[in-house]
């Protein structure tokens, strides 16, 4: 390692009048990753991170307004947002005038260099920006008021469980009591604090000596900024890239307060670290720095580049309606190029159509998945006309009633063919595809709710898509090496066609007929659409969740299977075909 | 079921002339509103244009008020009761979706008419308008087949799935794709309404709603049991409305029903010219 990476250079910078310590390290001349450290700490809250980084890149740190060397502002409304984005501005065009920079920062650090991303423009300045553990206080607001518009028991679970994660925010703004406890001792605490429960070892020349006066004044944080961003969100898009990474074990934002984020970032990028709010920075140092190279080393194109062109690459099979239409939409929406296969090819043209409608590019085929060779010939086409795909959702698949007995040896064979076949054809022509290019990946497999919930009636469909649950948990299993995660989707009752095309063993074709509409029909006043499926699958690939069971039936039964297994053996006694 | 007994077709052409003259106006209205909106107006604003325009050309009440939705709306998305229907504060921006919806009764002649525009540039918009045109011909070659109304309602919506929208006509009062119209004949005070609906108009609704039901049928075109009986011959109100996301379209118009046929009662209008055009220009 040079000297020039290790030395620290100080200098100042104004913002508005307000002197800020600014840190720098590494050669100017190597990509500037500006660090923003959060509350109650300061810019050596970034020594391990900074330390690695300078290797490659020019580091600049700086305290942030009212804590360690920098100025103190008079006034609680110098502590708003809108002049916390500025200083961030007025240190990026310090250190790098000609060059956007890298942001990367923590807890209120975070919160306030959101503020800087969102402004319209700013990725003129800003080239990417990884951000922990402090949300955009106006994404928050809109967060919130999403749940309690649509309180259904996830959102109002979610809501008290953040509420009980914020408790201190609501002691902040109280007087005196929160300035009184840093005062009174919580300062000279703070490294039992940080070891008991962040799992940080104590370490000379941490905490900063200045910890008390900055914890103090950084309540002003606190109180100038929350309640109006809450009370008012406004709408901050960005066109930054977005690197978020969520620390596991963070007991102060939780992982579900990102949900949805893609709304104002559509070019997110999703990571997960097993640390605690300050184990990450202070304990695992040298893996956000492993985290932060890579994302800045992408390259991300320009900002103003249409984002179907290098977007990921989705396939979809059964792409021509129900989950399959809604999946590919979904990914559609986010900016992925999206192909869908159906046996119907003009309902997968369709479904490609209105892919293009969000402006992505896309394609439809036709393909029959039981048939292994058309499987291998599509997947070997998808990869000549659009590239390795970074997911693949194995979606295709029928519907099947009839007892055990009833079931024809034609009827099983059709449903094992489509169901089962169907995936482990998806999976051994794509998974191949995807190991051998090295980039990693998602496969989705569409099992049910059946999969772990008998029922007599459903005895050929329940075998096939309990056999996709287990063929996805093996092969996550084996594709874990090559950072290519298999989800599988459990949904229970959902609104599409497939109840329209189900067949029943042992029915004439009126029969079939009226009884398919009256499982339409049931099916259709449960009333749960395709796309809450979809937006499951994107959650699930965006997170890398292994077993995703959708809507309350599936996730009451699979909870029923581990209290009692007795209960849904007895229950699958009962004709609910 | 009293299907054998269907009741005779009860207008003579020179009513129907009158019902098409009404329907013109209507649509008249409607374009001249269209062509007068622009960012910036709210849906308030736009009703009460379009309540003047049509109040100036000569009508007398409305079957229902005049509504006006933009945006999301359109798709009658997060509505969640009846009061919503009604124009609000919603402001028109740039490459939004909007629907206008009037009801005007002149002589007792009702005309019920929905129109589908856009401010701007909007893809989503202008695939929805262009296949609107499907469903204006399904619903003539299913009823001229005199499938029952419940399974006219069915193949809308197997269309609508195809196409991968949504119905947005299930968000009406009684999930209805449409209703009859007759003559009103009531005396109440024109021009007073209750619930958005005119006075009048609910006496006559109430009335055939009655008789009807007696009857086995239903005035009122939805996908349940009520509907399970061929067209009733008379004047139908057809109002498919689909929507895409936060894009919703419609049209509505009077469809004939008579013992022998079954057609639109007028070809010459703003979304069936601009399918013409659209073809002449492919």
């Amino acid at each position: 390692m040079t000297g020039r990476s290790t030395e620290i250079r100080r200098r100042t910078v104004d913002s508005g009048g307000l002197r800020l310590a600014v840190y720098e390290q590494g050669d100017p001349t190597h990509p500037t990753v500006l660090l923003v450290h959060g509350y109650p700490d300061d810019h050596s809250v970034w020594d391990d991170v900074a330390h690695d980084l300078a290797a490659d890149h020019h580091v600049v740190r700086y305290d942030t307004r009212g804590s360690g060397a920098s100025g103190v502002p008079a006034r609680r409304e110098d502590y708003r947002l809108e002049l916390l984005g500025q200083d961030l501005f007025a240190v990026a065009d310090a250190v790098s005038p000609d060059r956007p920079v890298h942001v990367v920062a923590h807890d209120w650090g975070s919160v306030q260099s959101w503020e800087a991303i969102t402004t319209p423009g700013s990725y003129r300045r800003f080239a990417s920006y990884t951000s922990m553990s402090g949300p955009c206080l106006d994404h928050m607001g809109h967060w919130m008021r999403h749940r309690l518009r649509r309180p259904t028991p996830r959102h109002v679970s979610q809501l008290l469980r953040q509420g009980l994660h914020s408790w201190y925010i609501g002691l902040f703004h109280l007087p005196v009591l929160a300035p009184a406890a840093w005062k009174l001792g919580l300062a000279r605490l703070w490294p039992k604090v940080l070891s008991d429960l962040e799992a940080v070892r104590p370490r000379p020349g941490h905490p900063q000596p200045t910890l008390a006066k900055d914890a103090v004044r950084g309540i002003e944080l606190y109180r100038a900024n929350m309640r109006p961003s809450i009370a008012k969100p406004r709408e901050r898009h960005t066109e930054v890239p977005v690197q978020l990474i969520t620390l596991q074990r963070d007991r102060y934002v939780s992982e579900f307060l990102s949900e949805g984020l893609e709304r104002w970032v559509p070019r997110l990028t999703r990571r997960t670290l097993n640390a605690t709010h300050w184990s990450a920075l202070l304990e695992k140092g040298p893996v956000i720095a492993g985290l932060v190279r890579e994302f800045a080393a992408r390259d991300h194109g320009s900002p103003r580049q249409e984002p179907s062109e290098g977007g990921e690459l989705v396939v979809v099979t059964g792409g021509g309606s129900g989950i399959g239409r809604a999946t590919a939409l979904a990914f559609a929406d986010q900016g992925a190029r999206v192909v869908v296969c159906d046996r119907d090819l003009p309902a997968a043209q369709r479904t490609a159509e209105l892919c293009a409608l969000s402006g992505a590019k896309s394609g439809a085929y036709q393909v029959d998945v039981s048939d292994g060779a058309a499987v291998h010939a599509f997947a070997k086409q998808v990869a000549a006309d659009f590239g390795v795909p970074d997911v693949v959702v194995n979606n295709a698949g029928v519907g099947h009633s009839g007892t055990f007995l009833e079931t024809t040896e034609e009827e099983w064979r059709r449903v094992l063919d489509v169901n089962l076949w169907g995936v482990i054809h998806g999976c051994r022509a794509f998974g191949q595809l995807m190991v051998d290019h090295g980039q990693g990946g998602q496969i989705v497999n569409l099992a049910s709710a059946a999969a772990y919930l008998p029922s007599k009636v459903l005895a050929a469909y329940a075998t096939s898509k309990s056999a996709v649950f287990m063929l996805s948990d093996c092969l996550r299993a084996e594709l874990a090496p090559h950072r290519i995660g298999v989800s599988t989707i459990c949904p229970g009752i959902v609104n599409t066609n497939i109840t329209r095309t189900t067949t029943f063993s042992g029915l004439g074709e009126d029969e079939q007929a009226a009884r398919q509409a009256k499982v339409s029909k049931m099916y259709a006043r449960r009333g749960f659409p395709p796309e809450k499926v979809a937006a499951e699958i994107v959650r699930a690939v965006r997170t890398g969740k292994a077993v995703v069971p959708v809507t309350v039936e599936a996730k009451a039964a699979k909870l029923l299977g581990r209290i009692s297994p007795g209960l849904l053996r007895a229950a699958a006694r009962i004709n609910a075909g | 079921m009293a299907q054998q007994q269907l009741p005779r077709f009860p207008f003579d052409d020179k009513d129907l002339a009158k019902f098409r003259e009404v329907q013109q106006l209507a649509y008249h209205c409607a374009e001249q509103v269209a062509a007068w909106i622009e960012p910036g107006v709210t849906e308030r604003r736009a009703t009460a244009k379009l309540r003047r325009s049509l109040v100036q050309a000569g009508v007398q009440d409305f079957f229902h008020v005049p509504f006006a939705w933009f945006g999301d709306r359109t798709a009658f998305r997060h509505f969640h009761t009846p009061l919503q229907f009604f124009a609000g504060s919603r402001v028109l921006k740039e490459g939004m979706p909007y629907v206008l919806d009037c009801a005007p009764v002149v002589d007792g002649y009702t005309a019920d008419i929905g129109y589908g525009g856009k401010v701007g540039e909007n893809p989503v918009w202008d695939l929805l308008a262009q296949d609107l045109r499907v469903y204006r011909e399904l619903i003539l070659r299913e009823v001229k087949a005199r499938r029952t109304l419940a399974e006219v309602y069915a193949a809308v919506d197997a269309q609508i799935a195809e196409h991968g929208y949504d119905n947005r006509h299930q968000v009406y009062p009684g999930r209805v794709i449409g209703h009859q119209v007759t003559r009103t004949t009531a005396r109440g005070p024109a021009g007073v309404n209750l619930f958005g609906f005119g006075v009048r108009t609910l006496q006559t609704l109430g009335r055939e709603l009655v008789k009807e039901r007696l009857e086995g049928r239903s005035p009122l075109w939805a996908g349940g049991k009520a509907s399970r009986h061929a067209p009733t011959p008379g004047l139908w109100a057809v109002e498919p409305h689909i929507g895409f996301r936060t894009v919703g379209i419609k049209f509505e118009e009077l469809l004939v029903v008579t013992e022998e046929d079954v057609y639109w009662l007028d070809d010459d209008l703003p979304h069936v010219r601009r399918w013409a055009l659209q073809e002449g220009t492919v």
